[in-house]
């Protein structure tokens, strides 16, 4: 992590705008404005206001910032489950708008936040399910069709990755929280993608599943160039795995940076409105933060 | 940044993604072998399927109200197939042919087909609403189809040449839009408890009940009590050519949503993220939404309303065999079907020769089955 970090002079706009050539935009942002419409009220608040910014490729970008936000939104964007009513965004300089959903599917994976499964498929054949943007066309749709052994062999590699292998033959309905998030993660692995879109993904793992997956991203950004943007609550750890950091508050951009220039002090207390205690952790040097403990509200 | 150009294409990823971590030994298909829906799987399952579909339709063919020796069935229906039907010696032989032909046969095959498309349309529509328990009866889709079918025999539909072919459509017409309003209901926030839903259902049913019964009540008592045993869930021996518009109803709107397996599968992982997938879900919903309320309609106008197996067969089906819709589709028509012709092989002799409506026969073998799923395995449903 910290190569990486040293590797990437300034931060901000400036390093897709300067540093890098154009073609190593995978995500270009331009103001983008969206809300939820709605058939009672034709005025609903926006959700995302004016939010500008690139992604590079091999990159990865933490999206934070409180409940309501919009960072879900903004993800949902990213992947066009949702359109946004002004502005636009590019994917490796193509519309996303312009692009079919299959299309997409095979450049962005996305891992939404936990949704409970219902249907006892198997692991395997979850993870078997990333395959199918990546389906033969006209025959049947897709509907039907069987997965190539070259599918089966991408599938067992993303099993491998995210060490879920002996869980194969597992029920999806029958996992912890932690295997079940790594097989949705192995899912969109399958897919190929050049970027991954992840909601949340550490928020129901333990500490070793915590570390485990922000260092698998950070490995398949090494090995692949993969391209990741990921929400996360938890500030200490996208300070450790995120090579830039959006800050997002009531829907506008509040700082976007390094984790350095983004975990400040005064930038914190204005977002969440609460103070917090900011060191460096220790061998990584990266911003940390402490919430206040009690005698420090006390004494306030 | 010292990343490679974005210039190679997503096979290029695929092919690092598969010789990446060189310790693990690449034995293709080692860690799914097993975990994965195989084409032979498939085939053998649907075989022995098909097998017991035979023998319990010949079990079924056997008993009646003058059980017949199984060596005549199997003659019989041979019989059929090779010697032309024009040779009569009005022998017993002759009489034990026509009830086999005439009046078992076309019920029993009308059970299959009616078992059939209940528990497709029962897959389906859980695969779709992300539900174990939903089912066209319980969600309502049936009395919605039924209420249909109701006023087309009010209007007068069921005594034109034409009933076979437009009193589905009837109960098309109505089954769709209870399955709109139960979607309505059931999409309208982020994920609707499944009580809620549950819910929707029974509003549904009293409502569509009530205006059925009204209708019923209207109707010449002649009619009505008719109209009672076939709300109830009643097969009868239909004709050939009814027989036939069932069965086209029915395979053209298999075909279709079997079109939709995959995506099928891929709902199950929710509805972003099947569209994150490249799967068309407004297309797929479409096309399971007027294919489901099609089956249900044109079941629900031959038989009534036949509750529960639409429910249970699928889920006894996935657990046994597992949730790829692939086989899960085919193999729960199949159980359907013949567990119908059993049910109503036990309808028409348990107490002979008075008739039971089937439907009550499966309601009771499907009402404690519900109960046991809400009460014991609640924790699997929302």
């Amino acid at each position: 992590m910290r190569g990486v970090q040293e590797s990437q002079p300034g931060g901000g706009n400036e390093l897709c705008e300067t540093h890098v050539v154009k073609a190593c935009c995978a995500y270009e942002v331009h103001s983008l404005r969206f809300r939820y419409q709605s058939t009672e009220s034709s005025n609903n608040p926006w959700i995302l206001d004016d939010v500008s910014f690139q992604v590079s490729q091999g990159e990865v970008l933490g999206i934070v910032g409180p409940n309501g936000s919009g960072k879900t939104s903004l993800l949902k964007l990213l992947a066009r489950l949702a359109s946004p009513q002004q502005g636009g965004i590019t994917l490796f300089q193509r519309d996303l708008t312009a692009m079919e959903q299959d299309e997409i599917a095979r450049i962005v994976g996305v891992v939404p936040q936990d949704t409970p499964q219902l249907f006892p498929f198997t692991v395997a054949e979850t993870v078997l399910m990333g395959r199918f943007p990546h389906r033969p066309r006209n025959r049947w749709g897709g509907g039907v069709g069987w997965e190539s052994e070259e599918d089966v062999a991408i599938a067992e590699d993303a099993m491998r990755t995210m060490d879920i292998a002996h869980l194969a033959q597992r029920a999806v309905t029958d996992l912890s929280g932690g295997e079940r998030q790594r097989t949705m993660i192995a899912r969109a692995l399958a897919q190929t993608p050049k970027v991954m879109l992840l909601d949340e993904p550490t928020a129901f793992l333990d500490l070793h599943h915590q570390v485990e997956i922000g260092s698998v991203l950070c490995r398949l950004k090494d090995e692949r160039g993969l391209t990741v943007v990921l929400i996360s609550h938890d500030l200490n750890l996208v300070s450790q795995y995120c090579d830039r950091l959006l800050l997002l508050a009531e829907g506008q951009v509040v700082r976007l940076g390094t984790p350095d220039e983004v975990i400040e002090p005064l930038v914190l207390k204005q977002v969440y409105r609460c103070q917090v205690l900011i060191d460096r952790h220790p061998t990584s040097g990266m911003p940390r933060v402490t919430l206040p403990g009690r005698q420090s509200r006390g004494n306030k | 940044m010292k990343q490679p150009a974005i210039t190679g294409s997503s096979r290029s990823c695929a092919a690092r993604l598969s010789h990446g971590q060189g310790d693990a030994p690449p034995t293709r298909g080692h860690i799914v072998q097993g975990a994965i829906l195989t084409r032979s799987r498939l085939i053998l399952i649907l075989g022995l399927l098909t097998l017991t579909a035979v023998v319990v339709s010949l079990i079924c063919l056997h008993f009646g109200a003058q059980p017949i020796a199984y060596g005549d069935i199997v003659r019989v229906l041979m019989g059929v197939m090779t010697v032309d039907q024009t040779k009569t010696d009005g022998g017993s032989a002759d009489i034990t042919r026509t009830i086999l032909l005439q009046i078992r046969l076309p019920r029993v095959l009308l059970g299959f087909l009616v078992g059939c498309s209940l528990a497709s349309v029962g897959v389906v529509l859980q695969g779709l609403l992300r539900n174990p328990l939903a089912d066209p009866y319980v969600l309502g889709v049936s009395s919605g189809a039924a209420l249909g079918a109701a006023l087309g025999v009010l209007c007068g539909v069921g005594t034109t040449f034409l009933a076979e072919a437009a009193l589905p459509a009837c109960g098309f017409a109505g089954g769709i839009v209870a399955l709109v309003i139960v979607y309505r209901m059931a999409t309208n926030s982020e994920r609707l408890p499944i009580h809620s839903l549950l819910l929707t259902g029974v509003i549904l049913n009293a409502i569509f009940s009530a205006l059925i019964m009204f209708i019923t009540s209207i109707l010449d008592p002649n009619r009505s009590y008719g109209m009672m045993a076939w709300l109830m869930g009643t097969l009868t021996s239909p004709t050939y050519s009814g027989l036939v518009g069932v069965l086209v109803y029915l395979s053209i709107s298999l075909i279709l949503l079997f079109r939709q397996v995959r995506a099928m599968n891929i709902l199950a992982l929710g509805e972003d993220a099947a569209r994150s997938l490249g799967v068309d879900t407004e297309r797929a919903k479409r096309s399971i939404f007027v294919l489901t309320a099609l089956v249900t309609g044109a079941v629900v106008s031959v038989s009534g309303m036949i509750g529960f197996i639409g429910m249970v067969v699928p889920h006894a089906v996935r657990l046994a065999i597992g949730a790829d819709h692939r086989l899960l589709l085919p193999a729960s028509a199949l159980v359907g079907g013949t567990f119908l012709m059993g049910a109503d092989t036990m309808a028409r002799t348990l107490i002979a020769p008075t008739e039971i409506p089937v439907g009550i026969i499966t309601a009771l073998a499907g009402g404690p089955f519900f109960v046991y799923l809400l009460l014991w395995r609640k924790d699997r449903l929302a």
